[in-house]
């Protein structure tokens, strides 16, 4: 899932000084999960904003909803009735759901009210960590299940750097070296065979920024429409 | 003309490099004082590529400087800084200037460095800079256009030896031959049996590999490289040794625990050679050579 993690109070409020009525829009998708962005999130928000306007003596009205999924066109609906009234609209989606929520009401200001971190797992209750960087091309099979470009920190192909020590990486002691992992899991799984396998680097063309993605069937219909 | 380092190797009993960090800015007075008085002890000088990834003169820059004051030098290049084109277009570059030795490195992450915001870009990983190096070698670029003009460097790569665990170092240490390294330095040394467990695993059947050497001044240096050091360990028998001497003998004493160490690997013959990095005190290179006759 999409890891993110809200932004200070201040840097919110900040951003929404100078409107009277704002919509705080929460998802209840990946970031309600890693509770960044959800319907309780959305009320802690809330109450948080409106304590502060009466503080300094600001008229804010902040109004509260939280969707499904904030990444999706279908979802959005009960808003197309709703963003009219407001001045602002606070999103706590990830960054996708922002840009989305942007887009489809242009008309009004759209905040961002997270800050997206990545694409990982639940690691224990309250920590999280990643996993996934969406290269487009995956390598889990070569690599005993464990991302060398996520989960090394400078995301090497062909083994441990000389940092590597004592099972633990050069950047942050705290954190596992991806290789000795790699190796560990390849050698219980005795595939010594892909350890000694060299991977070409990484094309950076498949997953060029800004990427897009079609449904074979999507795609060849469109083609026909144009 | 003189023998080059690639020649040396073939020939000479015992290799001797030295390794050479390139000024913060650009005062290179120091760097040329410092080859003058390198260069009749040693067979190359190794220039680092932002070492510890913090922001210096250019390797490629410092290598010319070193070799236009008399020396033969080794270009260090790390995985860092530079994508695929950049480092390829640097390469072809320092063959042009002159180069004909390159050290293939991943480098130090950014984050431990001196400007740890900037992006770290690992395009490449050390292995796959060798193969590149060999591709350029052959004439062609790594997505297989010819090139006008090959080079023929002669490429090199480096190891941790008291790296912990050791079987995925030595994993990598096989691919960095399968991809064309021809020759190895290594990280810091400061006890021989833990080289020979090194060897013993590694069979490095005739690779020439060229032993790190560094130049201990202080027991706190010491404890320093065996606390922050990935790889590197000082007996605590060299710590007391610099511990109970005067404060004021203690280089000496450094220079005496240096060349004490180079004899032995000598006289073992447990090694081709040494790569000795003084840091900060490459003027001292030719005592710690005295030291070790
Ligand atoms: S190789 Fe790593 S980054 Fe690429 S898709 Fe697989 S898990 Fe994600
Ligand atoms: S120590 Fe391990 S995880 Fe860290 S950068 Fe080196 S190889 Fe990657």
């Amino acid at each position: 899932m999409i890891v993110a993690r809200r932004k200070p109070l201040s840097e919110i409020e900040a951003m929404l000084q100078d409107l009277s009525r704002v919509l705080i829009v929460g998802c209840g998708t990946c970031v309600a999960v890693c509770q960044a962005g959800g319907e309780k999130e959305v009320e802690i928000l809330a109450r948080q904003l409106r304590m502060r306007a009466r503080l300094v003596g600001r008229q804010q009205r902040f109004d509260e909803i939280t969707l499904p999924r904030q990444c999706d066109p279908e979802f959005l609906e009960p808003l197309t009735s709703l963003a009219g009234s407001y001045q602002g609209i606070v999103s706590l989606a990830c960054g996708a759901g922002v840009q989305l929520l942007a887009e489809q009401f242009s008309a009004i200001p759209v905040f961002p009210g997270l800050d997206t971190l990545f694409l990982g797992v639940s690691e224990s209750p309250g920590i999280w960590s990643q996993r996934c960087r969406a290269c487009g091309q995956c390598i889990l099979h070569l690599t005993g299940g464990i991302c060398p470009k996520t989960r090394c920190a400078k995301g090497l192909l062909n083994g441990p750097c000389g940092g590597t020590h004592f099972g633990k990486c050069e950047v942050d002691r705290e954190t596992p070296c991806a290789w000795t992992l790699i190796y560990e899991r390849l050698t219980k799984l005795e595939r010594m065979d892909l350890l000694e396998r060299i991977l070409p680097p990484d094309d950076w063309n498949v997953v060029s920024q800004p990427a897009r993605h079609a449904l074979p069937r999507q795609f060849e219909e469109k083609l026909a429409r144009s | 003309m003189a023998t080059s380092f690639r020649q040396v190797l073939q020939t000479k009993q015992f290799v001797v490099t030295a390794e050479i960090g390139p000024p913060k800015g650009t005062e290179i007075a120091k760097l040329q004082d410092n080859v003058s008085k390198l260069r009749s002890w040693v067979d190359a000088i190794n220039v680092t590529d932002n070492q510890s990834a913090v922001m210096k003169l250019s390797s490629l820059a410092a290598c010319r400087v070193v070799q236009e004051a008399g020396a033969e030098a080794i270009l260090q290049v790390t995985c860092r800084d530079r994508n695929r084109l950049a480092l390829q277009s640097d390469l072809l570059a320092a063959w042009v200037l002159g180069i004909r030795n390159v050290l293939c490195l991943t480098g130090d992450h950014v984050r431990i460095g001196d400007h740890p915001q900037a992006k770290p870009v690992f395009d490449l990983d050390s292995v796959q800079l060798l193969q590149v190096v060999g591709w350029l070698n052959q004439g062609r670029d790594c997505v297989g256009h010819p090139l006008e003009g090959a080079t023929d460097f002669f490429p090199g790569a480096v190891v941790t030896p008291g790296a912990e665990p050791l079987a995925p170092q030595l994993l990598k240490f096989r691919k960095k031959i399968v991809a064309g390294a021809k020759f190895f330095q290594t990280q810091a040394i400061f006890d021989v049996d833990q080289l020979k467990r090194f060897l013993d695993a590694a069979q490095p059947d005739g690779i020439p590999i060229l032993v790190g050497i560094v130049l201990l001044v202080s027991p706190r240096m010491g404890q320093f490289l065996n606390e922050n050091i990935p790889g590197v360990y000082v007996p605590e028998s060299l710590l007391d040794r610099l511990a109970s001497t005067p404060k004021d003998k203690r280089v000496a004493e450094g220079i005496r625990i240096a060349g004490e160490l180079i004899h032995a690997l000598r006289d073992g013959h447990l090694c081709r050679g040494v790569h000795i990095m003084a840091i900060g005190r490459e003027e001292k290179v030719p005592e710690i050579l005295r030291a070790a006759e």
